[in-house]
């Protein structure tokens, strides 16, 4: 096999197994400080409850993150080595910064976090959740840089093949982003949001809920409800960024081969490459224009307008439709969910059961649209590495086939385990009664208050 | 030199901290996971308990020394990871597992628990190998041939020994009662290993290296530099006179771990010495591998601010968890 295809698929899968973790404690961390926030202000037991069953999943999400970032750091040299020779330069200190402002705050405080109650004051305890939580945010914040300036670079020259920064404001303000930024940290905040709801609505169709169930729910569905019509708003605004920067990813996402007015909008297809052509497409006429530009006869681009400079176009075409249908799911079910919950005066028993199996169903269904996400916006870069400039096969390493192969299988085995082995564990987690622990009571009330009496 | 060409130096530096910082830190969470099989049931708990609030921090110590050479050293990243592809998959694999299984062991049904704790300690096993491993590889300027793989070999034995001295003094200064008694003969059965090693790494490195040869072994470096071998020594006899004292359970309970982190640190600085100024022996120097000045300096900025801040709370982390290990429960 193609040794570059197998040097990025195994990047591919390392990518993909870490985005999981990290999207779900980026947001998790702020939901933390909220519950933790809540439970100071309002001393109901039930926040408590909520935080410590939540630290729990947390702990377990950072850990997997952490050992899969380690992973990352390392495979930019095995797989990538032409990458950092070539653009070294620039992506180098934004790396560096992640590490330096990111990485030590928030794997330092969250000791403190997790094992320091009783140890330090509430406060030092409080401003520990809070700095973690910016750590999370912050790491987001410079690798959405890079990532964002790979597909939209600006502020450099190159001299002798290398790139040189020439503006740190222009690449730190790069055009896409803003829009990068605000569509990964909005799809983290929902995924947590349909997680703290699926796992609650599990309790409750378990008939093994607890003081902290309904709330949770309450607090996944509202921010559910919430957000789900704000990232379809950045969204659309991300795509209109895209259209204006890197036309070639839209035309492959949209499977447009040639340049067209009024473009349509395609429901379903097989984009084919050989014959350059869709078979067996549905689409809704012009539909697709008024949608990528906000305008019925605007031309689009098409992917014959970019030889040997396009990406493969199916996997981008059929993972837009995956993040966007499950977009519109999560917003018919975030929607529904809170209606009918606000109806059953926040009573989780009295949900019907289909939306609690429902919920439960959609728990990861965030790992599912961000993942889809990434897949469109990182495969339609290709076959560029940074947009338009460095080819990926340039950077390219030169460890034989065989060898990324076999790692590449080592990995996939284990990532898979590790995937099923976590979502089995938030599941017995989420069916154990609330508390345990050798000094810790049976009741919410009684931790709340031996917690409350150590602080 | 100008500034442009002490920056690589300066860097150089920093990274060397980083990696040496990580191997002491790491090394005793590794040591302690390496030494699991050997306790009961609920010693295993302290004994996790002992390194829960670190490990995460520490690891990172890690990220930020191959950070450093990714983003200061390009040229040198892409040579060093290429050359050792295998035993990085290999570590990387160790560490996955063993991160993993440190949370996983007490949050999955308690059937699970054994097989997490098995996790955890080959987990720590492959991590310490592999770097052995890497380090052998990498002291003898990655050169193929079969004696060099030889000596890679004993070396990815001897690390996991210092590891386990490391970790077992570590439970030594950390734990009391049975755990610690335990730990102290733990301690003294790694010493062995760990001496073997730490020889054949000094006697090696420059039958290999006419480079490190000339460094060590020409006057009047080598009696300016005699007391590197001379403390190095004087520490490893003084921890092991030590371990046979009683005291060790009491008072002097820190003692042993600092001795072996001072050893490590000898260590480090002896090896330093010998590839300086290269960052792959013979082969490329840290100027050839270096980033351009400019990316250096915006690095440096960062640096200089945020070091001694992850410093600072570092120590804050290892205050408010000092004294004897207490069970961890969540807040």
């Amino acid at each position: 096999m193609d040794p570059i295809l197998l040097a990025r698929a195994q990047f591919a899968a390392n990518m993909s197994f870490h985005i999981l973790f990290p999207t779900i404690s980026i947001a998790l961390g702020w939901m933390l400080l909220f519950f933790r926030w809540r439970w100071l202000k309002t001393r109901t037991d039930a926040w408590l409850v909520a935080y410590r069953f939540w630290t729990k999943v947390f702990a377990l999400t950072f850990a997997l993150g952490v050992v899969s970032g380690i992973t990352m750091s390392f495979q930019f040299g095995t797989n990538w080595p032409g990458y950092m020779e070539t653009v070294g330069n620039i992506a180098g200190p934004l790396l560096g910064y992640e590490v330096l402002t990111a990485f030590f705050l928030e794997a330092s405080f969250l000791g403190i976090m997790l094992f320091g109650h009783g140890r330090v004051s509430e406060r030092l305890h409080f401003i520990s959740t809070f700095l973690v939580a910016l750590g999370t945010t912050i790491s987001a914040f410079w690798i959405l840089c890079l990532d964002s300036w790979m597909q939209t670079p600006v502020g450099f020259e190159v001299r002798d093949g290398v790139f040189h920064a020439t503006s740190w404001l222009e690449i730190l303000s790069n055009p896409s982003f803003p829009y990068r930024l605000a569509h990964m940290l909005i799809a983290s905040s929902l995924t947590v949001a349909f997680l703290l709801a699926g796992v609650s609505a599990w309790q409750v169709l378990r008939g093994v809920g607890n003081a902290s169930t309904g709330l949770v729910l309450r607090v996944g569905l509202t921010v559910a409800a919430v957000l789900v019509p704000l990232q379809i708003l950045v969204g659309d605004l991300h795509g209109l960024n895209t259209l204006k920067h890197q036309p070639a990813k839209i035309a492959a996402m949209e499977a447009i081969w040639d340049t067209e007015r009024g473009a349509p909008l395609l429901l379903f297809a097989w984009p084919d490459e050989h014959s350059r052509s869709n078979r067996w497409a549905i689409g809704i006429p012009r539909a697709g224009s008024l949608i990528l530009a906000h305008e019925f006869d605007a031309e689009i681009q098409g992917l014959n307008d970019f030889p040997n400079a396009h990406p493969p176009v199916a996997p981008v075409f059929f993972s837009f439709r995956v993040m966007v249908g499950t977009g519109v799911l999560m917003l018919l079910t975030g929607w529904t969910g809170l209606w009918l919950y606000r109806r059953r005066g926040w009573r989780p028993d009295a949900l019907p059961r289909p939306l609690l199996r429902l919920l439960t169903a959609m728990s990861f269904s965030g790992w599912l649209a961000t993942l889809a996400g990434w897949y469109v916006t990182e495969i339609g870069r290709q076959p560029f590495v940074v947009y338009g400039l460095v080819r990926t096969a340039d950077v390219a390493s030169k460890v034989p086939a065989g060898m990324i192969a076999s790692t590449f299988a080592l990995y996939l085995a284990l990532y898979v385990v590790l995937i099923v082995a976590y979502v089995a564990v938030v599941k017995y987690m989420a069916e154990k009664p609330a508390d345990e622990g050798p000094q810790t009571p049976q009741s919410g009330t009684a931790v709340a208050a031996a917690a409350g009496a150590k602080s | 030199m100008s500034f442009d060409e002490w920056l690589p130096v300066i860097f150089m530096g920093v990274m060397g901290l980083a990696m040496l910082t990580y191997v002491v830190l790491d090394g005793y969470d590794l040591g302690v996971g390496l030494l699991m099989p050997r306790a009961t049931e609920a010693q295993k708990d302290t004994m996790i308990s002992t390194i829960g609030p670190f490990w995460d921090a520490n690891e990172t110590w890690l990220v930020l020394g191959v950070g450093i050479l990714l983003i200061a050293f390009p040229k040198a990243h892409g040579l060093v990871l290429t050359a050792l592809y295998l035993p990085v998959a290999l570590m990387l694999v160790g560490l996955i597992l063993r991160g993993v299984a440190f949370d996983f062991r007490v949050k999955a049904q308690a059937a699970h628990k054994p097989m997490w704790n098995r996790a955890f300690f080959i987990g720590s096993g492959l991590a310490a190998a592999s770097q052995g491993w890497m380090l052998g590889h990498y002291v003898t300027g990655l050169s193929a041939g079969w004696q060099y793989q030889l000596f890679a070999a004993a070396i990815a034995l001897a690390l996991p020994a210092a590891y386990v001295l490391l970790g077992a003094c570590w439970l030594i200064l950390k734990t009391e009662d049975e755990l610690q008694r335990r730990a102290v003969q733990w301690a003294k059965r790694a010493w062995v290993p760990v001496v073997i090693g730490m020889g054949l790494i000094s006697l090696i490195t420059p039958w290999v290296s006419p480079t490190v040869r000339d460094r060590w072994f020409s006057m009047p470096a080598f009696i300016a530099l005699f007391p590197i071998p001379l403390m190095t020594v004087t520490a490893l006899v003084a921890a092991r006179a030590l371990l046979n004292s009683h005291r060790v359970l009491g008072k002097l309970c820190w003692l042993p771990f600092a001795l072996v982190v001072t050893v490590f640190m000898l260590g480090f600085f002896g090896l330093a010495y010998s590839l300086y100024p290269f960052v792959v022996m013979d082969r490329l120097t840290l100027w050839q591998a270096a980033s351009s000045p400019d990316a250096l300096k915006i690095i440096l900025v960062g640096v200089a601010i945020s070091v001694p801040a992850i410093a600072a709370y570092t120590v804050l982390a290892y205050r408010v968890f000092s004294g004897k290990a207490r069970a961890l429960t969540y807040a």
